[in-house]
């Protein structure tokens, strides 16, 4: 575990005011480290409350007040220096508005690997290294390690499997690896619970957060309906059939962002045998309904690749691929198609393959790669 | 590590002899000043003194003081103190948000406001003044010295265009107190604030003076503390703090120290704008207050800086701080015409009495390096100077 290392460093933890990154700052600094706790200030929370439907008080989430004064208590408790830094504008442009785009656009998004690309492995680590720490640290449950022989640093899936964050993580450049430590890898979540104890951090018995940081309460549509009226661009009309894998109109729909590939409920049609969305047609706003058989697929085209435990694919490669993130890895080969673009073919036919969630490469424990599902 | 203080906008350390000043009112001398015995008689005493103190230091009357919780409390005490629903205010795009926050509350109350804009050097312009007069203007408030930049405001012009018009006019002196003689006659103002922390006193005090016969709403009620237009019992340690921190700073002005501190910060300044390109000074050319300056560096972003600046030792400061401790770009900088990104790139150092030659030199050791070694690891200073 590279926190165990004898050597004394500057290390910026990116600190969320949570369990796990708290946990981190307090080992580090145990372990004797220069510590400097960094808290992004990623969005304002009060900025949609109360409007469209959205709650008006919100608490206990990213970025509010609450998280960042617990950030800051610990970093008090513990004995060292505690910076908020301000990201909003970048995290709006390159978060919150993709984010938007792809759900009016008929995909389903995944905004933890974008704001790990583009905020916390990219803008923090610059911060961290303007002033004097060349590694960041994160409460992340994943690893990395050096691999000599293939001169490589590689991303590796944590202790804890339950816990598993390698999949929004597969962005990570080897720059980027190479200055990011995970201490928590080797750790289960309640021994990361007990270290917390044993530092007689107040926040041990901290719930963890499950949803999306910056959609109270999960409602991602009530949030897309009150981030495009605060811009005064309104959802845009995306209405329109609903079609069957045969080409039967059964309906009309009330706007694609409404639907996700393997949905069931809420299709407003009542018909024989069950029905699920097999696909979203963002150009002719159609929603395409089928039986559950027409959801399994057995290829899908990864885009926007990055590869970690390798720096090409010059030849098909077997791997294991995570299509959501609470997905078992499933057998299949990899297949350059394009500059950047690879081809994945699965050995058994996949359930709900979904535009805009990732795709993620396992050999074993070690991430070869990732792509965006297109 | 030595730490070197130069964010005396912000807060000032507390003199040794204000602090022994204030020491006997937490202690022996503990009356309620409002009560008839000894012990009142006693602390009554030493709150009038005060008095004396910033009125001196103001050039106004004892009795035109009124004490309270601080630079804010002062500025909303004259602004919602003066004005009312029906009534019009005029005031500046650059004012500190304790007196554009109150004037929006009072638009929300009822009374009708105009912000002036300012110009490259933050400073409003008297004419624009004149011609946002209207028949139902009750008050202008416009600041002395700007927290940020330093700059000094035509105040004397703005209070002449005032008393010509029958207007009130408000200035807040918070930044201008200690640094700049301060007349409240010359300047023909009706109210004028000061907070005693950044005259070297105590925080959580502060003082409005407000011109004798004015009448004022209070924002409290309660007794009838400072003539009615402040309840509530005395802060009596913090007023005395506030009066010996008064005292002080009008022997200091008298003795020309504030042409020193000029002297060094223009050292600083001179110093940073020749060792480091692509950089300039805010309000450049106009007149300031003797102890501030503000940059900007190209290519860099202030919170970095002033984070890597303090874990070297060194504390300034960048923007209005936020709540949560993260920095918003200053409107200050915006309405002066700054770029979004030169606004975030901006440094305030400010000096203190107890700044000397040797956190001079130490900053103009530190600061070129920092802002070396931020514009090396910048995505967008690299790019500028590829295709340069």
């Amino acid at each position: 575990m590279q926190s165990t290392e004898q050597t004394t460093e500057t290390i910026a933890v990116a600190m969320s005011g949570g369990v796990d990154s708290s946990t981190v700052a307090a080992m580090l600094c145990a372990d004797g480290h220069n510590v400097i706790g960094l808290t992004m200030q990623l969005w304002n929370q009060r900025r949609l409350s109360g409007k469209e439907g959205m709650p008006e008080s919100v608490q206990g989430r990213c970025c509010s007040l609450d998280d960042v004064y617990d950030a800051r208590r610990v970093a008090q408790q513990i004995g060292i220096p505690y910076y908020v830094v301000n990201h909003e504008e970048r995290f709006e442009r390159d978060v919150i508005r993709p984010f938007v785009a792809e759900y009016v656009s008929g995909r389903t998004p995944i905004p933890c690997s974008l704001c790990n690309n583009h905020l916390k492995f990219d803008q923090l680590l610059i911060v961290a290294q303007q002033i004097g720490a060349e590694r960041v640290a994160t409460g992340h449950y994943a690893r990395v390690a050096y691999d000599e022989a293939r001169g490589r640093w590689l991303l590796k899936r944590p202790a804890d499997a339950s816990k598993d964050q390698t999949y929004f993580l597969f962005g990570l450049t080897q720059e980027q690896l190479s200055r990011t430590i995970f201490p928590l890898g080797d750790m289960t979540k309640p021994e990361v619970r007990e270290l917390a104890r044993r530092h007689g951090l107040a926040l041990a018995e901290k719930p963890d957060s499950q949803e999306i940081c910056f959609v109270p309460g999960g409602d991602y549509k009530r949030f897309i309906d009150a981030y495009l009226a605060e811009q005064g661009e309104g959802l845009p009309d995306t209405a329109g059939e609903l079609v069957t894998t045969n080409g039967e109109v059964l309906g009309e729909h009330g706007g694609i962002h409404n639907f996700t590939v393997g949905q069931r409920k809420g299709l407003g049609v009542a018909t024989g045998s069950p029905l699920y969305v097999i696909q979203i047609s963002g150009a002719n706003k159609q929603v395409i309904v089928g039986g559950e058989e027409h959801l399994y697929s057995r290829t899908l085209r990864a885009r926007r690749v990055n590869l970690i435990s390798v720096d090409d694919l010059r030849e098909p490669m077997r791997v294991a691929v995570k299509i959501r993130h609470r997905h078992e890895p499933a057998a299949a080969v990899l297949e350059k198609t394009g500059a950047d673009e690879i081809l994945v073919t699965f050995e058994e036919p996949q359930r709900a393959i979904t535009p805009g969630q990732a795709a993620v490469f396992y050999d074993g424990d070690v991430v070869v790669g990732g792509g965006w599902i297109s | 590590m030595r730490r070197i203080y130069l964010d005396n906008n912000a807060t000032t350390p507390l003199l040794p002899e204000v602090f022994e000043a204030m020491q006997p009112y937490f202690g022996e001398r503990f009356g309620n000043a409002s009560s008839i015995h000894q012990h009142g008689q006693q602390t009554r005493a030493a709150v009038e003194d005060a008095r004396e103190s910033v009125a001196a230091l103001l050039g106004c009357r004892a009795s035109e003081i009124v004490f309270t919780s601080g630079g804010t409390e002062a500025d909303n005490l004259a602004i919602a103190g003066l004005v009312g629903a029906g009534d019009h205010v005029i005031t500046s795009s650059v004012e500190h948000h304790a007196v554009l926050l109150a004037c929006k509350h009072m638009e929300e109350m009822g009374a009708e406001v105009t912000v002036l804009p300012v110009d490259g050097r933050s400073l409003v312009d008297p004419d624009d003044v004149r011609r946002a007069l209207r028949r139902n203007t009750k008050l202008i408030s416009v600041m002395m010295a700007n927290n940020e930049t330093g700059v000094l405001q035509p105040v004397d012009e703005i209070g002449r265009i005032a008393a010509e018009a029958g207007v009130c006019f408000h200035t807040d002196a918070v930044q201008a107190a200690g640094k700049v003689r301060i007349d409240v006659k010359r300047i023909g103002c009706d109210a004028l604030s000061i907070s005693g922390h950044k005259i070297h006193g105590p925080q959580g005090v502060g003082a409005l003076c407000v011109r004798k016969g004015l009448r004022l709403q209070p924002l409290f009620y309660g007794g009838r503390h400072e003539r009615s237009r402040r309840a509530g019992t005395e802060n009596v340690p913090g007023i005395v703090g506030l009066g010996k921190a008064a005292q002080i700073a009008k022997e200091v002005l008298g003795r020309g120290d504030d042409k020193k501190m000029a002297a060094m910060r223009d050292r600083l300044e001179q110093g940073i704008l020749a060792q480091i390109e692509d950089a300039a000074v805010n309000g450049d050319g106009a007149a300031r207050v003797p102890n501030t300056t503000s940059i900007h560096f190209d290519h860099i972003d202030g919170e970095a800086m002033v984070i890597a600046l303090d874990l070297k030792g060194v504390a300034v400061s960048t923007g209005a701080a936020c709540s949560s401790g993260a920095i918003e770009p200053s409107h200050v900088l915006v309405a002066m015409g700054l770029r979004a990104d030169q606004a975030r790139a901006s440094i305030r150092f400010s000096l203190g009495k107890q700044t000397v030659a040797e956190d001079i030199d130490i900053a103009l050791a530190l600061v070129p390096e920092t802002v070396a070694r931020l514009r090396e690891l910048s995505p967008t200073y690299r790019k500028t100077a590829l295709s340069s």
